[in-house]
């Protein structure tokens, strides 16, 4: 009890200071008129320093996506594009169904009441994976920070995880590819899903889609740790209120939403 | 008798070793991988401990990095491609280039590149092909429109 009053007291008084500190940034900042965008930048990039080599990911750190639906848009595929980019997703496929697909777009209908939303929707990184109690071979897995991933050098290609999956995150690479970024891993044989971009954020960057929907302006993704109290993401939902998706199947998901 | 036989089958097979080898001095019938150093003398290791063990150097580095995360290793497939690429061609696949010369000489598949970028420097492009570009997705998506 006592700890906890201390990590509160604690955590009230890095709040106020950064509090303090945007407000600096706001105000230096106020002559460029891109500047509330590039501000989100800096500053959720500052809640994500790199991992200096050799130290494996941690248990402390939870990363977490929030979607702000209200913020996003239908037809706008900013995000799955960036992705595609990103992960040197580009081989073209026989059938349009055996895409890989990390990220896509869903435009859902309150049928009763005719309110639409436009939602992103990508592995969710659930911390009770599905796909992971499923995998034969012990390739899909949750890191100790909470990325869900395939360790592809034992995927088997059973696809059974693509089948446990409640949210269609997965796909299966059906034909060889050549084009792969250096740090992006992927071919023929394996299932793959969203991976935060991994390669990024161990680097201290926000995942693509992320980077992209902010310096676009739309500003309806934020990325961070929720575990640390003084993280934008933190904040944020403990602000107001977000839905986990399905949050009957109870996966306690790493990705949320705001507006749905 | 018997052993008299064998000696003397030994003996010959000695001397036919002896001459088959006079044969060949010099000039080695037997092909060698043709195999370019690029960047030579700056190995993460010696080359006799990377030719014995660069595969559990690997295995280890790989198992380190997907599953816990841990980055800036100072063995990394990357880290061999970028050294060892070709100039010419700017890959390791390739018969006279690094890692698939070698391999194919000793007849060991090499999967590594059905995943992993053989080029140094490669910059993925991912433009979305036909299929993947509709804005609700639903058309790569056969259960999305339910
Ligand atoms: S959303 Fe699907 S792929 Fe992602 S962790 Fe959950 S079950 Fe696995
Ligand atoms: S397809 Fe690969 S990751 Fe998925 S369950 Fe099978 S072995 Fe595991």
């Amino acid at each position: 009890m006592t700890e906890r009053n201390q990590t509160e007291k604690n955590s009230d008084k890095s709040t106020a200071a950064r509090r303090n500190f945007i407000g600096a940034v706001a105000a230096a900042g106020g002559l460029a008129a891109i500047a509330p965008g590039i501000h989100l930048v800096q500053v959720s990039q500052a809640n994500t320093p790199p991992r200096p080599a050799g130290e494996a990911a941690s248990k402390a750190v939870r990363w977490g996506m929030l979607i702000d639906t209200t913020k996003c848009s239908s037809g706008c595929n900013d995000c799955v594009t960036a992705c595609a980019t990103e992960n040197g997703i580009n081989e073209t496929v026989k059938d349009a169904r055996q895409g890989s697909q990390w990220i896509r777009k869903i435009d859902i209908k309150e049928v009763k009441t005719g309110r639409s939303h436009s939602l992103p929707m990508m592995c969710q990184h659930c911390a009770n994976p599905p796909c992971v109690d499923v995998c034969p071979t012990g390739a899909s897995m949750k890191r100790a920070d909470g990325i869900v991933l395939v360790d592809r050098h034992i995927c088997i290609g059973c696809r059974y995880c693509m089948m446990a999956c409640p949210y269609k995150a997965r796909s299966f690479v059906h034909q060889p590819l050549t084009d792969q970024n250096p740090e992006v891993p992927r071919g023929q044989g394996c299932v793959e899903s969203c991976t935060f971009c991994v390669h990024r954020i161990d680097k201290g960057q926000q995942p693509a889609c992320v980077e992209t929907c902010t310096k676009a302006g739309h500003n309806a993704m934020l990325f961070g740790d929720l575990n640390d109290p003084n993280s934008e993401i933190a904040r944020r939902v403990a602000q107001v209120t977000t839905t986990q998706v399905r949050a009957d199947l109870k996966l306690d998901l790493g990705v949320r939403y705001q507006g749905i | 008798m018997l052993r008299t036989f064998r000696l003397a089958v030994c003996a010959l097979s000695a001397v036919t070793a002896l001459v088959s080898t006079g044969a060949v001095a010099g000039e080695s019938r037997v092909p060698k991988p043709a195999i370019t150093i690029e960047n030579p003398g700056k190995c993460v290791a010696p080359v006799d401990e990377m030719r014995r063990n660069h595969m559990d150097m690997l295995k280890h580095t790989r198992d380190k990095t997907l599953r816990e995360g841990v980055r800036g290793m100072k063995t990394s497939l990357n880290g061999c491609i970028e050294c060892h690429a070709s100039k010419k061609t700017g890959s390791v696949l390739g018969n006279e280039n690094f890692c698939q010369s070698c391999h194919s000489y000793a007849a060991v598949s090499l999967d590594c590149w059905s995943c992993h970028q053989p080029k140094a420097n490669f910059k993925a492009t991912g433009a979305l092909p036909a299929g993947h570009d509709s804005p609700t997705g639903n058309a790569s998506t056969a259960g999305a429109k339910q």
